[in-house]
């Protein structure tokens, strides 16, 4: 009978420190998780804040592309922004990649996109609902749809709302004057 | 022969901005005030629908969508809500899939009936077949909305654009533009805002 006890109680301890044990291990995963989890701060802006981005008067060619993740001409067109980006960087020209995601995708689609494609590029998010306002006075000829691009510098200004290649990217900021 | 040199300019001129309008209306598709032509186009339950069809309707709201973007996808519960409005004071909704599903298989014949099943859809699901009619709207981008007016001319276009002010909010939405057409048309009064623009996906080609 004291045998039987005595097996019940070591049984006891056993499974309780087997508790714990898993438990501590399961507290270590949970800390290594968030350790390797994006560290991207997303800048956010309405147009009110974003309008800088389109109006700035040094001596760098500016490319502002409009893309979002669900947006499957964007994304292909990406590496080519990127690749301007890369390439042009030294020459006065930076890419901006403007996000229009829906802010409840920032967390589970947007930081995990920056990161997966390890975007160079600088990327801002416009989150502004009044579209009928900003759209025009993004450009008056767009009607809306993405993939939209402006280029410009101090002296000229070109809109474009088609998807671009390579090529065509680099003639284009080769011809603005 | 004098005369005939100082025509040359006259021509040159007549000739260059006939070209242009003429290419210009072709790019655009149609404008506020212009007149529809019909289609024939077919619905999910494979029956083709025509507007000619709809011999008590007094006009139409006219909706590019389609199942994969997310900006279509956030008006859906709206496009409802507007047929049930509105198909009872004579303005059903139509709407119309420009998309190549060969490009997006998202947006298949297959995939649009199981999508208007699954949302209870109360109206016509149409596949524009070739991508024939989406240019002559010259709509670019789902979700793009017209309201169409039956005159005694054809079917007017009255109104070109969003359904209202915050397409990924519809908590948020102060201005119900399309709405406001609909509601100044039954009324006959003058639609105050007749074009106004939103974000939406690019139709695949």
């Amino acid at each position: 009978m004291k045998l039987k006890l005595f097996l019940v109680i070591l049984f006891l301890t056993f499974s309780c420190k087997d508790k714990t044990t898993s438990k501590v291990v399961a507290n270590i995963e949970t800390v290594e998780e968030k350790a390797v989890e994006p560290k991207i701060d997303l800048e956010v802006y309405d147009f009110e804040g974003f309008k800088k981005f389109l109006n700035k008067t040094d001596e760098k060619t500016y490319v502002i592309n409009f893309w979002a993740t669900w947006c499957g001409p964007c994304v292909k067109e990406l590496p080519y922004f990127e690749k301007l980006n890369a390439e042009y960087k030294d020459k006065d020209v930076e890419v901006i990649l403007v996000s229009l995601d829906f802010p409840h995708v920032y967390e589970s689609k947007l930081k995990p996109f920056i990161q997966k494609k390890n975007l160079k590029s600088r990327v801002v998010v416009l989150d502004d609902d009044n579209e009928n306002k900003w759209i025009n006075e993004i450009d008056t000829s767009w009607s809306g749809s993405i993939p939209a691009t402006i280029l410009y510098n101090k002296n000229e200004r070109k809109f474009f709302e088609k998807s671009f290649t390579y090529e065509e990217l680099e003639q284009e900021v080769k011809q603005l004057k | 022969m004098k005369k005939l040199v100082k025509l040359i300019p006259v021509m040159v001129f007549v000739f260059f901005a006939s070209a242009f309008t003429n290419s210009a209306s072709l790019d655009d598709g149609y404008d506020v005030g212009d007149i529809i032509e019909d289609f024939k186009l077919k619905n999910i339950n494979g029956d083709f629908v025509s507007l000619a069809d709809y011999k008590d309707a007094k006009g139409f709201i006219i909706t590019f969508t389609c199942n994969t973007c997310p900006y279509a996808i956030a008006y859906e519960d709206r496009i409802i809500a507007l047929d049930k409005k509105y198909a009872s004071k004579g303005y059903p909704v139509i709407a119309i899939n420009p998309n190549n599903p060969n490009t997006k298989p998202g947006d298949s014949f297959e995939a649009m009936q199981q999508r208007a099943k699954e949302k209870g859809f109360t109206f016509p699901y149409l596949v524009d077949e070739g991508q024939k009619v989406y240019p002559k709207f010259g709509a670019t981008k789902t979700p793009h909305n017209y309201v169409v007016k039956k005159t005694k001319k054809g079917m007017v276009v009255k109104y070109i654009g969003a359904i209202d002010d915050s397409s990924r909010n519809p908590d948020a939405v102060q201005e119900t533009y399309l709405e406001d057409a609909v509601d100044a048309l039954i009324d006959g009064k003058e639609i105050k805002l007749k074009k106004t623009k939103a974000i939406g996906c690019s139709i695949k080609v």
